[in-house]
């Protein structure tokens, strides 16, 4: 397991954390390949039912991101985010997942530095978990 | 075309190319020193040499400079190679044994020791400096001496005229030999600098080939010309041999552009003050005496140290920061701006907020101010704020002078603080909060165009008509107008443009061209026929990802029927001949790898529509920004990831569907409730644009608190100012009045909204496309200071209204006391009313004209006379009226006495307490906005905690709310003087024309949708949704009654809905869950 690289899927407000993944970009900001970025509207678009697919489909983390509190595009949608990411990780730890797997930040589109600091965060702590074997049954069993 | 053999395998060049750039197209890395790209091959390092098999036998050769020919053998890593270049890295090292270069290839080449004798240079004599040189124009430099005295040398040794000290040699220098300080030490004549970036106000260089800043708009470099070498000498171009498209063209000239035009905007902006003027603070001297423009930048994530606060000198990040307050500004001794900039007093606040929440540690703000000005909208609360919670200090004192600290990058400053106390202290780093002012070229523009300026060097302008130049059809906005943050230069631009329209109003649409529209390919029910286009961006891509696997990769997966790799997507011809492919393909979907969508899907989806697709068919792989960019150190990693995302992108572009933009007719009416100076103001405006207007006004006449005014602070008559508005107003046929009318209910929506007033008991229904929110304020009913127990204490418009009648009382006058900030900025109501300052030292000033030995007393708490209101301040002061300063925790005490009226009051400079007899008190009550809760669910428009709109952005939409159609102006949104109330009804009419001049609206395609069928009637969608876009449909419906519908034209298309509906009845066309999903699940398909 020395090789392996989690894979990770970002859920991305389209006004604000990709727009800083757009920048990071531009300002050739070095950082892993881990990620798996979906560009949605709004992080009050984000359905936990997406994070759940996205971990039972082999993802070995997610993060969200989305505006600033106060700063969403569409006035409130982050605070709605917020709210359903806090009932979400009592979810996780409910079911026995590490809430860990599950990263938010908040990153406006002028924030390429901030962005890359809390890739490299979300990376490295969810690499630290190890891969996600918590839908895969037999392999759970020989671990 | 040249056929041979590189390393065994076949490879071809064109003729005339050398060995080198044939391998480096095909990715064989050979090593060198002395090679540029841009430059002639010298061969001159000899580290590139590889074995050349001519058929008969194997020699050696430079590869730089060793032209292809057919059928040649070259051998790049062959032992003998290895040991060739061995040997001369071993000799290049015996000359310069310390230069890094050369010491990390005798890494490489596994030499531990030289074998020959050392000698102690830094030249290795590769000469890649002279044909650099040369090509720059200048030849400057040159080989001198013989044998062993070979080196490179300007002529005789001496300095040169020639050498322009442009630095190519230095930029090109393989072993860091000639620096830029060795040239600025060898060459004293010329001092080489960087060029400073006008983004970073010169905290960092910029090259002469440049993007502005990283979000500049176009985002394509520039050449500037005042600086490249080419233009210098006409050597280089060196940037054309890297362009990929020969889009560079040394040759454009300035073009000369004759404009027709009805009517000129100026916004030309400002220059921050230039603080090297003042000696004693010694900004020129102390590197760690900055600029507020300069710490702008130091906290910027995008600036010189990425967001890192530290200081200029040492890289420490300061534990103690200190601003200065008024530098450039209200002060005539130094320079010549007696004016408040108005600006600085929040930006100081705002910078040392961010400052603490940036500092790792403790850290000490602390900002010394005159007067702390915080009048706009939430401003006084961030300061309370910043006071209360971040413990920024706040120090009333103007320092002198800074002096630096003995020994260190430090600074001391002597200040004396409010008890009189001398103090002393260090600090790490002093910001000068520098004013704004209006530059020489500005001025002199103005001046070319015969406006009047003000004695601030502003562009001079009326109160009731502050966007007007003293030059008919020239209109101006922002900072030229007067110093001003961005809410109020937003609220002047919109006013400058419903300015300029309302007088071009008669040209409206003769110069508009309508597009040709292309029919739209019915793909319905079709199988996906997917196209997938993988760009290379020249290199920008194509250098990391292996774009020729990633293609090949999408024609495996499922549906997809085309595969190509494009240079450049984004050019025209490439744009066409997508464009044609989709058609010949009979593609239906389309996939574009490339940049990012917030840039460049537009472009691609015009490429669509071309091929009569509906745009909506069309997802983009960000495999540039999000990949080939960030991943450049891992090209292997960087192609899985480029082939995730384009799987990613193939499954959901299969479930996408052509989305239809639904239109909607637009009500051209205005409905504009109040009818002050705001309403009629916005009324005048839309309806000299060609839109009915109807006018809802409360009272029995229009005008407002306008009625109240006997001045401004420009001297103009209110009153009759007023009459000529209502006069107009009443005598536009497009404006209809309702007096002593009550809005009682509003149905529908943008473009559509039917209101019902009842005018005297009697109902009268209007249908109108939007609604402007011009609702006002009224003085606060105070019961402080006696107000209301004697016929000596008035309100300030009270006394507006003694003035307008020339009041008797008036002349008995021999004393008189203001008090302000009478129930503002108290806890109960913790802002600024904005105009109270000026009003009250206006009146003052009237007041001591009429009677001119009579005393005056100001008793305030910080006077904020912003703009060249500032004047009448000063003025005040001249004219003998005194001001005392109280807290707000030792109010001044007011008696009622038989013959006057006593206030008694602490004077902050004696420290004494003072009693003043008086015959007139003046309260300056605060202003308390109109609006109501009904108004605001009529409309669903939101109120802050203090009763004023919220507006749909504070900086960027000052003049409008998130609901769409209506519209907001005048003191319902803040105080406000009549100067900044007018321009904001403009700019409130501006921004509904927007809406207005479209006889149709259209809607997104990317909005949400319920099936009824799946609705449960919860009612989440409509209580979460922000624009209140949801419904109940009607329980006597025929069909679904009582379910969830949406309207398409309210909609944003967010999702929060979405993702909050419990039945999974709403879908979001374009980012729908399975579209979402098909996504998540391609992301797991390759493991």
């Amino acid at each position: 397991m020395s090789d392996w690289e989690p894979k990770i899927v970002c859920f991305f407000c389209n006004w604000c954390t990709y727009g800083a993944a757009d920048l990071a970009g531009v300002g050739r900001m070095e950082h892993p390949a881990n990620t798996r970025v979906i560009r949605l509207p709004c992080s009050g678009r984000v359905s936990p039912k997406f994070i759940l697919a996205a971990l039972r489909e082999g993802a070995d983390g997610v993060w969200v991101s989305g505006c600033h509190p106060g700063d969403c595009h569409y006035i409130e949608g982050n605070y709605y985010a917020r709210r359903k990411f806090a009932l979400m990780k009592d979810l996780l730890e409910h079911m026995g997942m590490d809430p860990g797997r599950v990263q938010f930040s908040w990153i406006s589109s002028a924030e390429s530095t901030k962005y890359v600091d809390v890739a490299k965060k979300v990376i490295e702590s969810i690499k630290e978990l190890g891969p996600n074997t918590f839908f895969n049954k037999t392999q759970a069993k020989v671990a | 075309m040249i056929t041979f053999k590189l390393n065994g395998q076949t490879v071809q060049g064109e003729e005339g190319q050398f060995i080198i750039q044939v391998a480096e197209k095909y990715g064989v890395a050979i090593p060198t020193l002395c090679h540029h790209k841009a430059l002639e091959p010298a061969g001159m390092c000899r580290l590139c040499t590889v074995e050349l098999f001519d058929g008969r036998r194997t020699r050696f050769v430079t590869s730089c400079n060793y032209p292809i020919w057919e059928g040649m053998e070259v051998n790049t890593d062959t032992e003998a190679v290895h040991q060739g270049r061995k040997l001369i890295v071993e000799m290049l090292l015996a000359r310069c044994p310390d230069v890094p270069i050369l010491k990390k290839l005798a890494e490489q080449y596994k030499i531990e020791e030289t074998r020959f004798e050392k000698e102690n240079e830094g030249c290795i004599l590769c000469g890649l400096c002279v044909r650099m040189c040369e090509r720059m124009g200048n030849s400057a430099i040159n080989f001198a001496g013989r044998g062993l005295d070979l080196r490179i040398d300007t002529p005789f040794h001496i300095q040169s005229d020639v050498c322009m000290a442009c630095g190519a040699c230095a930029f090109v220098c393989p072993t860091g030999y000639i620096t830029l300080d060795k040239i600025k030490e060898e060459f004293s004549k010329k001092n080489p600098t960087p060029i400073p970036s006008e983004y970073d106000v010169g905290l960092q260089g910029r090259k002469p080939v440049y993007v502005p800043y990283a979000q500049a708009v176009p985002n394509t470099p520039a050449i500037d010309s005042s600086v490249c070498m080419h233009y210098k000498t006409g050597g280089c171009q060196i940037c054309t041999s890297f362009c990929g498209v020969d889009a560079i063209d040394h040759t454009m000239q300035d073009e000369i552009v004759e404009l027709n035009v009805g009517s000129i905007i100026l916004a030309p902006g400002f220059e921050p003050f230039d603080p090297s003027k003042f000696d004693s603070y010694g900004y020129a001297k102390h590197p760690n005496v900055i600029s507020a423009m300069e710490f702008e930048r130091i906290l910027s994530a995008s600036g010189p140290t990425m967001g890192h606060l530290v200081r200029a000198s040492d890289h420490k990040e300061p534990k103690k920061i200190a601003w200065f307050q008024c530098v450039g500004s209200r002060d005539l001794n130094k320079c010549d701006n007696s004016y408040c900039s108005s600006v600085c007093c929040m930006y100081a606040i705002k910078e040392a907020v961010i400052a603490k929440e940036h500092s790792s540690e403790d850290l000490d703000c602390a900002i010394f101010y005159m007067d702390m000005r915080t009048h706009g909208k939430d401003f006084e609360r961030f300061y309370n704020n910043a006071k209360d919670k971040h413990n920024v200090r706040f120090v009333r004192s103007r320092v002198h002078t800074i002096d630096p600290v003995a020994g260190s990058d430090d600074l001391e400053i002597r200040y004396v603080t409010e008890q009189g106390e001398i103090v002393e202290e260090k600090f790490d780093l002093i910001v000068l909060s520098v004013g704004l002012q209006t530059s020489a070229e500005v001025f002199e523009l103005a001046q070319k165009l015969g406006l009047d300026t003000t004695e601030g060097k502003f562009c001079d302008t009326s109160t009731f008509n502050p966007v007007s130049s003293s030059k008919e059809g020239i209109f101006v906005c922002g900072a030229f107008q007067g110093p001003k943050d961005i809410p109020q230069s937003v609220v002047d631009s919109s006013a400058a443009a419903a300015a300029a329209g309302e007088m071009l109003n008669s040209a409206r649409n003769t110069m508009t061209r309508t597009r040709e529209a292309i029919p739209e390919t019915n793909v319905f029910n079709e199988r996906p026929r997917i196209g997938v286009f993988v760009c290379n961006c020249g290199i920008n891509i194509g250098g990391v990802v292996d774009v020729p696997a990633v293609r090949d990769y999408a024609a495996t997966l499922p549906y997809v029927e085309y595969v190509a790799d494009n240079m450049y997507s984004c050019s025209q011809d490439t744009q066409d001949a997508m464009s044609r492919i989709i058609r010949d393909k009979n593609l239906n979907r389309v996939v574009v790898a490339a940049c990012t969508p917030k840039t460049h899907e537009p472009l691609f989806q015009e490429t669509l529509i071309n091929a009569g697709l509906n745009k909506y068919l069309f997802e983009m792989a960000n495999i540039r920004n999000h990949d080939s960019w960030v991943h450049k150190n891992n090209p292997d990693l960087a192609t899985k990831k480029a082939k995730d995302l384009v799987r990613m992108s193939v499954s959901k572009v299969g479930l996408m569907e052509p989305l239809q933009e639904s239109e909607l007719d637009v009500n051209p009416a205005a409905m504009v409730i109040g009818g002050g100076v705001s309403g009629i103001t916005t009324a005048l405006s839309l309806a000299r644009q060609g839109h009915e207007t109807h006018i809802v006004e409360k009272d029995s006449w229009l005008g407002g608190q306008a009625w109240n005014l006997y001045r401004t602070s420009k001297g103009e008559n209110v009153q009759a100012e007023l009459k000529r508005l209502i006069d107009q107003a009443d005598a536009d046929k497009n404006i209809h009045i309702h007096l002593d009318a009550e809005l009682k209910e509003v149905e529908g929506f943008v473009g559509n909204f039917k209101s019902t007033l009842s005018v005297k008991g009697e109902s009268r229904t209007l249908e109108h496309g939007v609604a402007v929110l011009a609702t006002g304020a009224s003085p606060l009913k105070t019961d402080e200071y006696g107000y209301g127990g004697d016929p000596r204490i008035l309100s300030s418009l009270e006394l507006d209204q003694k003035f307008i009648e020339n009041d008797s009382m008036l002349d008995s006058v021999d004393s008189a006391v203001f008090i302000q900030c009478v129930g503002s900025r108290e806890p109960d109501r913790p802002y600024c009313s904005r105009v109270c300052c000026t009003h009250s030292i206006d009146s003052a000033l009237h007041l001591k004209q009429l009677k001119p030995d009579a005393q005056i007393f100001i008793l305030y708490r910080d006077i904020r006379t912003y703009g060249e209101r500032e004047y009448l301040y000063k003025q005040a002061r001249e004219a003998g009226i005194v001001f005392i300063r109280y807290s707000l925790e030792n109010k001044p005490q007011v008696s009622i006495e038989k013959d006057s009226i006593k206030v008694i009051t602490t004077d902050h400079v004696l420290g004494k307490t003072i009693e003043l007899e008086t015959d007139l008190l003046t309260l300056a009550t605060a202003i308390v906005p109109n609006g109501d809760e009904k108004l605001s669910q009529f409309f669903k428009v939101p109120m802050n905690e203090d009763g004023f709109f919220v507006e749909k952005h504070a900086k960027l939409g000052p003049s409008e709310f998130a609901t769409d159609g209506v519209y907001l102006c005048g003191m319902a949104h803040y105080p406000k003087p009549i100067d900044e109330a007018v321009a904001q009804s403009k700019a409130a009419a501006s921004r509904a024309l927007t809406l207005l001049s479209k006889d149709k609206i259209h809607t997104s395609g990317l909005i949400a949708e319920v099936k009824p069928q799946n609705c449960s009637a919860c009612g989440v969608c409509v209580s979460v949704c922000p624009y209140s876009a949801p419904s109940f449909i009607p329980e006597d419906a025929r069909m679904f009654p009582g379910r969830a519908q949406i309207n398409p034209v309210l909609c944003k298309g967010c999702g929060l809905c979405v993702a909050s509906c419990r039945s999974g009845a709403i879908h979001l066309k374009g980012f729908d869950n399975d579209q979402v999903f098909a996504q998540i699940f391609a992301m797991s398909e390759a493991g």
